[in-house]
Formats: structure tokens, sequence, C-alpha cells
């Protein structure tokens, strides 16, 4: 008995092996293997998300914030729905891009192939990436010009939709409810403060504003406005948080204001 | 019997195994491994020789661009710095060395005889402290701590992304040249295999003050790059000193120029290629006072040049190689020290010397904690100064293999392991018989830094 006990066992870690680096992801034309991709995560990835892909490498507890946990398939920076797993053109991105005021830096450096198959390794650290189909992308609708109007709205809806209560009204990230966040795993989390200029941490354009809207950050008190909120009140809101860190725009927001 | 064996291999197995669970944790280069908390893995083929992330960050400034490179992002008490130092045995050995006949007898005559020596040794300290002073302002500092003296290596101070571009870095100081393949991080550090010869090369009787583009020189530096490295250029102005402060020998100045553009070869991976030159004039007298040089009056300016084209080969993620070529000439005054205002002093069928040089050198890296090395050099003398020198004199092979690993490597110190064998060839350099004269280096030890 306990010969077939310990053999089912051997078998079962041997499928979990081979599943682990049969993973692939599929960038456009490019296909990311986890085996190379595995070489490359103990050079560049370890040291802070861990050898088992925890968020506990070495480094992590000196970094603020915390590097990611690739075994909870949690990601911020996704172009699917809330609670969904993310594309793997996601990940890719997000690698190449690196998450700004972080110690995520940009990995464009590497190869495309290479972070490719970094993706396809990363995949390996969930069993959910196995079990469940990545959400499908949001849309995004064609992004109306921005007005005064547009931007009154948007100001109207970052109060109504309580953005204040974390970003703060001015939307330097001191609202009421700032000092009281913490990400999924209970660490402090900072609001951002759009005043500052600093690069959002899962793009800068206003498309990729619009889509974290739609989204939410998954891991971080940022919900979800993608039913709360109509497109055009989406792309209202996007062009108001424009104006907070860009003398141009105060201009046309205090007009907006004194209409 | 049988138990005994067992228990020795199992005592063995728990000893390997206490040692591995001790060396696992690895990877790391100090001074900005601890600012970024990266390992030392993720700018390092293998420390101190540079991938490409690492040479993109190097390019940016010591920045990553992720919102945490100025200082005021860092604990007050972060310091820059780092100390690297390495303790070794070596033996040391030439095969044609000049030696009295009867030791402590000058007057017994010469002969040629094999002398070797070895011995635990330590060559110094090298200190860096390197970052930036603020967003694209970076800086280096490298004093060297010899066992009898400290020496400025380098110290500079650098503009990064002017105007916004990686295109425009402005860098002025005491600094490496941006070589092909850098001096400063060469994998083996032997007497005989501690060097890339050509970068040092001067021919027989040439009397060039400029010593090489391995030192580093007294200058100010454009530099430029695409976002993530794959063009490059350099552009560099330096002082005719040969780095040495003080303005020792003239007031003219030389020109280094450095370009390389990286490929993507299907199946293999990242290629790169480049061309570089170094076009300079070096006095060949000095004003004097009672016919003592005085220092900075340099005169009678001859020109040199040394130029290339090298490149990177990459197989695939663990093997790679480079490869490297050098054309170089000295001006015939240069090469025969006579002063150019007096060329009668020229010896008959004197001309400038130019040679050709090369190295290739391959790296296997199986995993981040290990590499081999090896590497072939040579120089061939294509012209020698004047008719008196036998031709080929200066001619060189070098040959060099080793490895290094790394047991430890944290984001605060590194040490690596290193053994390496090498032997150079130098064609009729014999000081008695004319032969070709052999010397070998045996070295192990540590490289270590914090």
């Amino acid at each position: 008995m306990r010969m077939i006990s310990r053999f089912v066992c051997v078998l079962f870690c041997t499928w979990c092996s081979l599943a682990a680096f049969a993973q692939q992801s599929h960038i456009g034309k490019l296909v990311g293997n986890a085996k190379p991709g595995k070489a490359l995560y103990i050079r560049y990835c370890v040291f802070c998300h861990g050898p088992e892909g925890d968020g506990r490498g070495e480094s992590a507890p000196y970094l603020d914030p915390k590097p990611r946990d690739f075994t909870k398939a949690v990601f911020r920076c996704r172009s699917t729905p809330s609670g969904t797993l993310p594309l793997d053109t996601d990940l890719y991105n997000t690698i190449s891009r690196g998450i700004h005021a972080s110690g995520m830096p940009s990995w464009k450096p590497l190869l495309p192939q290479e972070r490719a198959d970094l993706v396809a390794y990363i995949k390996t650290f969930s069993s959910a990436f196995q079990e469940e189909q990545p959400g499908t992308p949001v849309a995004i609708p064609p992004e109306p010009p921005s007005s005064a109007e547009s931007i009154k709205r948007g100001a109207a809806l970052f109060q109504s939709m309580n953005c204040w209560s974390c970003h703060g009204k001015d939307g330097r990230g001191h609202g009421p409810s700032a000092a009281s966040l913490t990400d999924d795993r209970g660490y402090l989390i900072v609001a951002f403060d759009f005043t500052s200029g600093r690069q959002f941490k899962c793009g800068d354009s206003d498309q990729d504003m619009f889509r974290d809207l739609v989204t939410g950050l998954d891991g971080t008190p940022m919900p979800s406005f993608a039913n709360a909120m109509t497109p055009d009140q989406k792309w209202d809101v996007v062009h108001y948080i424009r104006t907070l860190n860009n003398p141009k725009h105060h201009e046309v927001q205090n007009a907006a204001n004194t209409q | 019997m049988g138990t005994v064996i067992s228990t020795r291999i199992n005592s063995l197995l728990f000893a390997l195994g206490i040692f591995v669970a001790i060396v696992q944790p690895s990877y790391g280069i100090p001074a900005f491994a601890r600012k970024y908390g990266l390992p030392c893995s993720a700018c390092h083929e293998a420390w101190p020789m540079l991938n490409n992330f690492g040479q993109t960050f190097k390019d940016n400034g010591y920045q990553l661009g992720n919102g945490r490179d100025a200082p005021i992002y860092q604990e007050p008490s972060y310091w820059p710095i780092m100390f690297r130092s390495n303790p070794v045995w070596h033996r040391e050995s030439n095969n044609r060395q000049a030696v009295d006949l009867v030791p402590g007898n000058p007057s017994s005559g010469l002969l040629e005889a094999g002398v070797s020596s070895s011995g635990f040794d330590l060559d110094g300290v090298d200190v860096i402290t390197a970052g930036t002073l603020y967003n694209n302002i970076s800086f280096f500092i490298q004093p060297f701590i010899g066992n009898t003296n400290i020496t400025l290596t380098q110290a500079w101070v650098r503009f990064d992304n002017l105007l916004g571009s990686p295109w425009i870095n402005f860098k002025m100081g005491k600094f490496e040249l941006d070589e092909p393949l850098s001096q400063e991080r060469l994998l083996t550090i032997s007497n005989t295999g501690g060097i890339y010869y050509n970068y040092f090369f001067t021919p027989p009787g040439d009397k060039n003050t400029f010593g090489g583009i391995g030192f580093p020189q007294l200058g100010a530096e454009v530099l430029g790059h695409s976002g993530n490295d794959e063009t490059r250029y350099s552009i560099a102005v330096a002082s005719s000193n040969n780095g040495q402060t003080g303005l020792p020998t003239n007031q003219t100045y030389d020109v280094y120029v450095n370009f390389d553009q990286a490929f993507i070869l299907p199946w293999f991976g990242r290629q790169q290629i480049g061309a570089y030159g170094y076009f300079g004039e070096a006095p060949t007298f000095f004003q004097t006072s009672g016919g003592t040089p005085i220092p900075g009056t340099g005169m009678g300016n001859r020109s040199f040049y040394r130029a290339g084209v090298y490149a990177h080969w990459y197989v695939g993620s663990q093997f790679d190689f480079d490869t490297f070529y050098m054309h170089a000439h000295d001006n015939v005054f240069l090469g025969n020290a006579v002063p150019a205002n007096q060329p009668s002093k020229l010896p008959p069928g004197a001309v400038g010397p130019s040679w050709n040089g090369g190295y290739i050198e391959g790296h296997y890296n199986p995993n981040t904690r290990l590499i081999f090395v090896g590497r072939y050099e040579l120089v061939r003398m294509e012209q020698e100064v004047n008719p008196s020198i036998r031709p080929g004199l200066g001619n060189l092979d070098t040959w060099t293999v080793g490895y290094r690993w790394y047991p430890i490597m944290s984001p605060r110190a590194g040490l690596a392991w290193l053994q390496e064998y090498s032997r150079i060839s130098n064609t009729g350099a014999a000081p008695l018989s004319g032969k070709d004269d052999m010397r070998d280096s045996l070295l192990m030890g540590f490289d270590f830094d914090f």
C-alpha cells in the first residue's frame, strides 16, 4: 500500500513539474516558455519575488511597496475585469514598463522573447493559470475631446463617486480614508497623489487611466467602476484628473468651475 | 565495512547539504544592489562583467527610472560605497630570466634560467562610491589603495538625459573610456591574464606617453544610447596626459570615439557589433630649464592612433564570446623616442611603428553563480620602429582559462572563488638568447566586495 502511495506521489510530482514547465505565454507572435523563463527568473526576479514566487524574496522586507505574490494570481495592471486573470500581454507589459515608485524597474533591456519566457514562468506559480481562462479584455471606446464641460462633470463625479475619500478633495492623496488603506496582504498602501506628476503604475496614457477605472487595481483598495459610471463619465473623470497636475488645464478647470 | 562506508557517505551528504544550505542565497552587488534591492545577477552576467540590463543602467546614469533614483528617496543612512579586494595564492614563472651565474656576484656573468615564485598575496583595495547626486546627475569615484600608495583611478560627474533624451549625456572628470570590453570589469585577475594587452601595448623602443586605451583618461565625454541600449555612441575629448592629473605633458587633446549597434539573430539572441578609435598627439620633447624638462610644456607633438572593430556574440543564454581587433600606429618620432626638432637623430630607415592585435574571449555561464572564461589574445608587429629591431620583436600571444564561482552574493556583499591559469609568450624577448620568453601565472583565491 505504501509502495502504491509513494508511486502515486512521485507520479503526481512529476506531472506537476512537467505541467509547470509546459506553461507557455502568447504575446502576439511570441511564444514564451517556462523553462528558459525559470533561469531568467532566478537571475533577475528571485531576490524580490522569492524562489516560490510568493513575494518573499530576500530583499522583500526592505521594499515598499512589497513585491507581488504570484501564487495568489492577483495582479493590479490588467486589461481584464476585476477578479479575473490577466492576459499574457498584461504581464508582459508590466514587465516591460516596470511599476513606477516601486522596486520594479522596466525590464525592456531584456529581449522580447526573454520577457515572454518570464511571463510563462510566472504563470507556473499559481494553478489558477491552468484552471481558469483570463478575462475578456475590457473595451475602451474612443476618447472624446477634453473640454471645460467634460472636466466639470469629471470634478463632480470625483466627488460623487467618493474618489476623494482616498485621493483627497484636491487629489493629493490624503483623503479621510487614506491613512488606513491596506493592500490584500495587509500592508499599508498610499493613495495616489494626482498632483505629483508621477507616472501612473499601470501606464500613463488616457486610455490606461480609463482602463484602470474599469478594471480597478486588484489587490488594492482601488475598486472597479465598470458598472458605476458610463464610458462617457469615465472619460470625464480622466479629463478631470489630468487637470490636477497640469497647469495648462487649471485655467480650463477654473473656467469650468466658474460657469 | 559497509556500515563505515555508509556512515561516511551520509556524513559527506550531510556536510554537502549544510554547505549548499549556507551558500544558497546568491546574487548581488553592494553599492547599487543595496539601493534597489536587486540581485547583482540582474546587472552582471557574472560580477564584475555587465550584461545588457547593467549596461543600460550604467548608460542611464545609474538610474532604473522607477522613481527611486534620486538620493532623496533613499534612507538617510544609505551611503553608496563599495570595497573590493582579492586575497589570493599565486605562482609566477618565467622560463628565460637573466640571472647571475653565481648568485650575488654580478661579475660572474649572466645566463638564462627559469625562475618561479609563489605564495599568498594581496593586490590592494578598490574603493568605489557611485550613484546619483540628484535625478539625472550621477557620479563615480574610485580610489585604489595599493600596498604602497593610493591612486585615484576614476572620478567624474555626469549629466544624464539632457534635453530629456537618452542620446545626450555629458560626463567630465577622469573616466574609463567606453571600451569594447571594459578593462575594469575583466573576469581574470592574474599577473599575466589580468589585462587586455592590446589596450596597453607599446612597441619595443616606442616612448609614446600615451599608455593605451585601457587607462582611464582625463576629459569630457558625450555618450548617447537608445532606450534599451541597442544603439550606443560615445565621443570623448581627453587631455593628452594619459590620465595623469596636473597636466604633466602638454596642452593638446585626444579624441576617442566608439559606436556599437545591437541586433537580434534568430535562435541565438542579441548580438552586438561596434567600432572604435583613439586619435591623439603626444609630445616628443619638453621645454627645459637648465636641461631639466619643465612639466606641462610638452612640444613637438606627433600623432598616433588606435582603431578597430569588435563584437559580442551570444549563442543562447549560457554561452557568449567577444571578438576584438585593433590596428595601431605611432608617428616615427614617438616610435624612435627622438625629439621632433632633431630629425637628424632618427636612425637610418626609421619608420612609425604599426601593429595589429586582437582577442577572442568566451564565457560559459551555466547559472548565475558560475562562469568559465577562456581567452586568447595576440599582438603582431606590422612595422618595427627601425631596422635595428628584429622583425617580430614585440609579438605576443596569451592564453587564459579560469572560472569564477559565486557562493555568496547578497545585496550587501559578494564573494567569488576563482582559479585561473594564464600564459604569455613574447616573441624573441628572452634577454640573452633572443628566444621566445614565456611567463605563466597560476592563481586561486577570493574576490570579494561589500
